[in-house]
């Protein structure tokens, strides 16, 4: 029994990415029968697919110690590489394809606007907070404005400003809450804030710019709605890198001295 | 043939990724600038032009449609393999200002899609109406 057992870990963990693929299979099986029988539809299923995806991360994170959530136990392994920057990105892409053009085009210039006023609020935001936690000095403080746009906009500018470690670390904590949060509570708001159209999407990934939290809440709204955040939340990121070290650490400079 | 389309999105990516690094390398930004929204631009661009010259037959299209159908399954994936368990463990500060900056972002959408004009001249009656209200 205990060779079967071994043999089969084997297997497992030399198709890690097929394990993956059935694994992401069963969870979205139950996840949409869930969906259907306890929420009568109300819930997507992919909404509850992605928070399944999370307490598994959670779960995996406690158990090993690692960074990668589930990935990081042997057999699992395969979730990072399906999950990962590559494949996602690959698919991303694919979802521009039989997009409307004329709606992109159209929503071009408000989704600018939102890009920028995104970065520059969430920069303000973060300072804020930094500095009601404590934190004076314009580095730190820009550091942690940049974790609140995004968790690689936060490291990407602690470094070049030579912020402290923990700072750093911490600049990513609160992007990857914003991540996470966005991809859960997306669905919930959708509504509220009129995000059913192409237009709104725009908006709506120029304004919050997490590439995994934009393209996983609208996955889990309206997958119809997934290349047009996708294609403003892309652009963020650098924006928030280009912007960060330099005019947005001289203004806070000027504030804080 | 499926590989076609599977092919060209490959191209799409890998060019529009190149590009992005590109733009963050001229601009001095140690990040990838839009290189995801590049290459969606250059697919669209491609595909639009295959398709109007009918070079683009159904087994090319089944080859893209394959990855955009599989799209929600890797950001479930994706989701399960964030660092959860630290972001939780992170204490308050990491939790509220993300808390918070997701709230006041949220806000923002219907704010800015309502101070900023539509630019086109195909606006829907219900923005006419919203339109002359104001004026």
């Amino acid at each position: 029994m205990h060779a079967i057992l071994e043999l089969t870990r084997g297997i497992l963990i030399k198709y890690d990415l097929i394990v993956a693929l059935a694994l992401v299979g069963a969870i979205m099986w139950i996840s949409y029968w869930i969906s259907n029988q306890l929420t009568r539809g109300r819930l997507h299923g992919s909404a509850i697919a992605i928070l399944v995806g999370l307490v598994l991360a959670f779960i995996g994170g406690r158990a090993t110690g690692g960074e990668n959530g589930l990935a990081d136990v042997a057999v699992f392994a395969g979730v990072g590489v399906l999950g990962g920057t590559m494949l996602r990105d690959f698919a991303i892409i694919s979802t521009a394809f039989g997009v409307d053009v004329r709606e992109i085009r159209r929503a071009g210039p408000v989704g600018v606007i939102s890009l920028f006023l995104g970065v520059v609020v969430s920069f303000i935001v973060g300072a804020c907070v930094g500095y009601g936690f404590g934190y004076r000095d314009a580095v730190s403080l820009t550091t942690i404005g940049g974790g609140a746009a995004t968790y690689i906009v936060g490291p990407v500018t602690g470094s070049a400003l030579g912020a402290t470690k923990s700072v750093q670390t911490l600049s990513f904590a609160v992007g990857l809450v914003k991540a996470i949060l966005v991809m859960i509570a997306t669905p919930l708001i959708a509504k509220s804030i009129g995000l059913n159209n192409p237009r709104t999407a725009m908006i709506f990934g120029g304004l919050m710019g997490t590439t995994s939290g934009v393209t996983g809440g609208l996955a889990a709204t309206d997958a119809r709605l997934v290349p047009y955040g996708a294609m403003t939340a892309t652009f963020y990121t650098g924006l928030g890198c280009l912007m960060g070290p330099s005019i947005i650490f001289i203004v806070m400079r000027m504030i804080f001295g | 043939m499926a590989i076609y389309g599977v092919a060209l999105l490959a191209f799409c990516t890998i060019a529009g990724m190149v590009l992005g690094e590109l733009l963050g390398w001229m601009m001095q930004v140690k990040a990838n600038v839009g290189g995801v929204g590049i290459a969606m631009l250059l697919l669209i661009g491609l595909t639009e032009s295959l398709r109007s010259r009918g070079k683009l037959p159904m087994p090319t299209q089944q080859g893209i449609l394959f990855w955009s159908a599989i799209y929600i399954p890797i950001v479930v994936a994706m989701a399960a393999g964030q660092d959860v368990y630290r972001t939780l463990k992170s204490g308050p500060m990491a939790m509220f200002a993300g808390c918070l900056v997701t709230a006041i972002c949220f806000a923002l959408v219907p704010l800015v899609d309502r101070l900023c004009p539509v630019t086109s001249k195909a606006v829907s009656a219900d923005d006419q109406a919203t339109n002359s209200e104001k004026s």
